[in-house]
């Protein structure tokens, strides 16, 4: 069987690999792990530039209810998410996960109030089956669509200069603010967002504009284009889950350290509580605590620890604790970085736990996540 | 003499011993070192076995010894500044010296030309 023949391709797949992009399967679809400066410069370069990435396999979705009125799409999703969504405001976004009936976390979206509808993107690899989800809960009041546009992200301190020769407003958008533009004259839907750590936007755009758009930005001096690889390096800099690495079903929200993300409407005694799939665990843990949680981890050497490593209490690897869960070197921290789970008492940072790599049980340092300073724009 | 392995090593050979790297090719496919674990001096091992590990941003590869031998040096330069495996793989990047126990195996590798063609 050839594997490349099944896999899908976003409408930039010809940009990337005339772009000399090298290619590899990622959800299904063919995408750009790298272009030739390679990882470790793309990474530096969206830190201290910008950097576009196409990231078109991702899922956009738009939920209308039926009766026409916001409210009813908010607490129609509000059923399959612990997140206010009645009092998000308008053009304003918000990260949230859709849970299992036993806390689980089937995906993690951006949640956008649009006037009377909602804007979601959920992930590539789920977008099927959250499409499916979101049609069988709420299907019957909501019209559920998944859409065919492209989404393209400009990240880094560069971003909003770029994007303000073509529409000057975008310089009063706000992080997490969502606005529609024309860009080139193309009717585009923008969000001062991402999945960098750095200030920056995400454009979803019409899939036959998207080549025009992509190409005009990378005409300016100080966009350069981004694989996959270091869009992985800064997301994990960045302290930001990636699902099916760091959270999944098998995890909680509050286990995954995300109660950030559960406004006080959803939590006990808010005006709102529970109501959402595994409500019940989900505000007993954040009442009570978790056994496990997601933290940041920082190898004291210069090994890098990757995911699926092991760890231990101890520096015989004796007394197996946890899993590293996403980990690499850290092109800007300049040494490696990771996450993974380890018990509550393990927790405090500053706290060493040791990782097996190639069988040598290696020093690592319960560290605060994000291990780099964002520069949202709030 | 120089040879190569499938594995992308290049042996600089004088005597029975071997002087080993990676070739700019593999370098180029690895993308930016970021750590090299080197083999300790006097250890031993069998063509084919981990004798080396190198990491990029992205992933972990592991060097094989490219003969069977014994490890008499390696270069602390590139455990320091693994960016020197991309700049000079085939010069200040190499990795060890490998006493050979055979140096009839060299017969075995190829040549300059013979990799060539491998990489096309």
């Amino acid at each position: 069987m050839d594997e490349t023949a099944a896999l899908k391709t976003t409408p930039l797949h010809a940009l990337h690999v005339s772009l000399g992009a090298r290619m590899v399967p990622f959800a299904g679809y063919d995408m750009p792990v790298q272009y030739a400066p390679g990882v470790l410069k793309e990474h530096l370069w969206t830190r201290s530039s910008a950097g576009l990435f196409d990231v078109s396999h991702m899922g956009q979705v738009t939920i209308r209810a039926r009766s026409g009125k916001y409210e009813d799409a908010a607490l129609a999703l509000e059923s399959l998410v612990p997140v206010d969504i009645l009092g998000l405001a308008e053009n304003r976004q918000r990260y949230g996960f859709f849970t299992d009936d036993k806390g689980g976390i089937l995906d993690d979206l951006m949640i956008t109030h649009m006037d009377d509808y909602l804007f979601v993107v959920v992930n590539a690899a789920c977008k099927e089956q959250d499409f499916k989800h979101l049609q069988d809960h709420i299907g019957d009041s909501c019209e559920v669509t998944l859409l065919d546009r492209a989404l393209i992200a400009l990240q880094g301190p560069r971003a909003v200069d770029v994007l303000a020769e073509l529409w000057a407003d975008i310089a009063y958008m706000k992080f997490m603010d969502v606005r529609h533009c024309r860009l080139h004259d193309v009717s585009c839907l923008v969000s001062r967002s991402g999945y960098s750590g750095e200030d920056g936007f995400e454009i979803s755009v019409p899939a036959d504009k998207a080549e025009d758009i992509a190409k005009r930005l990378l005409e300016h001096p100080d966009v350069q284009p981004i694989g996959l690889g270091a869009r992985d390096s800064l997301r994990l800099e960045a302290g930001l889950c990636l699902y099916g690495n760091d959270i999944d079903q098998t995890t909680t929200p509050i286990e995954g350290a995300l109660e950030w993300a559960i406004q006080k409407a959803r939590k006990a005694g808010g005006v709102r509580a529970g109501g959402f799939p595994g409500a019940t665990r989900i505000l007993g843990e954040l009442d009570h605590g978790t056994s496990r949680r997601r933290v940041g981890l920082k190898p004291e050497g210069k090994a890098p620890v990757r995911g699926h490593a092991k760890l231990y209490a101890d520096a015989e690897g004796e007394s197996e604790i946890g899993e590293v869960t996403s980990g690499g070197f850290g092109p800007s921290v300049e040494s490696p970085v990771a996450m993974g789970y380890v018990p509550t008492e393990f927790t405090a940072p500053g706290t060493t736990v040791y990782a097996e790599v190639r069988g040598k049980y290696l020093p690592v340092v319960v560290s605060s996540l994000p291990f780099i300073k964002p520069t949202y724009k709030r | 003499m120089l040879k190569f392995t499938e594995e992308h090593e290049w042996l600089k050979v004088e005597g029975d011993v071997a002087i080993v790297g990676i070739t700019a090719h593999a370098a180029e496919q690895l993308g930016d070192l970021v750590f090299v674990e080197l083999p300790e001096v006097g250890a031993s091992f069998s063509k084919g076995a981990d004798a080396a590990t190198v990491e990029s941003v992205k992933a972990a590869s592991e060097v094989y010894c490219p003969l069977d031998g014994e490890i008499t040096e390696v270069n602390e330069a590139i455990t320091a500044d693994p960016a020197l495996v991309n700049s000079d793989p085939m010069g200040a990047g190499w990795f060890f010296k490998l006493k050979l126990r055979n140096v009839g195996d060299l017969d075995g590798l190829l040549d300059e030309s013979g990799y060539k063609e491998l990489i096309g």
